[in-house]
């Protein structure tokens, strides 16, 4: 998996898997940079039921309020978050 | 035979609700977690008085290790530069063991303003901070927060001015996050341990501002 340099806009996927993820819903398919990269960290959604888990790399993503929120009243302010990997596509 | 009367369902004397014996039976976690720690203590994987030793352990821990490393940070500019660069590192070199989740510290700046909050569930830095506050596990911090980050602060009593930016940081995953608040005016002759009376843990959650000496 290619690792995504700092400040590479991203986009997190819209998918819609069953069991446990750690993507927050309310990024779904929102567009930010990458902010630093993390990990390898093993996927949560395979260690979440015992499974052997894939080491990922793990990148905090940074959105402005506004590209989260179409109404946001201080759309400057920005959001950060961990999202994983195979949950971005670069832009 | 007569007694003192207390009224069961009202105040207590002290003004506040009495809480409701818990007479319902387990849930089905609580049953499970009960049944997993008896199997694991029959099984001699782990003793009750570990079990304990832990739960003191968890207990023991508070605000003031987060508080220690926030004042170190304010006295010692390369500290300050290792914390940015590797929160669970400098915690460490503290003696502060961070357990297994790795630190990210944030640093509050003229321009800047942190917050944090777990939408997911309750992330929290506890080895430096000690259990969450309720409301940090509350369903309206954690979703107004990323919304609204502001409004909430306003209602912790921060009104930040308009140029200040407000940067949210969602502990989704692996990370946790502790803020570095900034350092109040007027503390320049202060040493670390009196600097640190001056960090509150809402300081290092984001949602208020170290105290003014």
């Amino acid at each position: 998996m290619q690792v995504l340099e700092p400040g590479t806009p991203v986009r997190v996927k819209c998918m819609r898997p069953p069991g446990h993820v750690r993507t927050p819903a309310y990024l779904r398919g929102k567009s930010g940079a990458v902010e630093r990269v993390l990990g390898p960290f093993s996927n949560p959604e395979q260690l979440a039921y015992g499974h052997a888990a894939d080491p990922l790399p793990l990148y905090r993503v940074r959105f402005r309020l506004g590209d989260v929120w179409p109404d946001a009243e201080t759309p400057e302010d920005t959001l950060d978050a961990e999202i994983y990997a195979h949950w971005l596509e670069p832009l | 035979m007569p007694h003192d009367h207390h009224d069961h369902d009202g105040l207590s004397p002290s003004g506040h609700p009495y809480r409701a014996d818990q007479d319902t039976g387990l849930s089905y976690w609580q049953a499970m977690e009960i049944a997993v720690r008896e199997l694991m203590v029959e099984k001699g994987i782990v003793t009750e008085a570990e079990v304990a030793a832990q739960i003191d352990a968890m207990d023991a821990r508070s605000p003031a290790q987060g508080a220690a490393v926030v004042a170190r940070a304010w006295v010692d500019p390369a500290f300050r530069d290792r914390l940015l660069a590797d929160g669970s590192a400098a915690s460490a070199e503290m003696g502060f063991d961070v357990g297994p989740m790795r630190l990210i510290a944030v640093e509050n700046t003229e321009d800047v303003h942190n917050v944090v909050v777990c939408t997911l569930c309750s992330c929290y830095p506890r080895n430096l901070l000690g259990l969450p506050p309720d409301w940090y596990k509350s369903r309206a911090y954690r979703s107004r927060t990323v919304r609204e980050p502001r409004k909430v602060l306003r209602e912790f009593g921060l009104e930040l001015p308009e140029a200040t930016t407000v940067r949210v940081h969602d502990s989704t995953a692996d990370m946790r996050y502790i803020v570095v608040p900034a350092r109040p005016a007027g503390t320049e002759g202060m040493d670390e341990a009196a600097l640190a009376a001056l960090v509150t843990r809402d300081s290092m959650i984001g949602v208020g501002v170290a105290k003014a000496p």
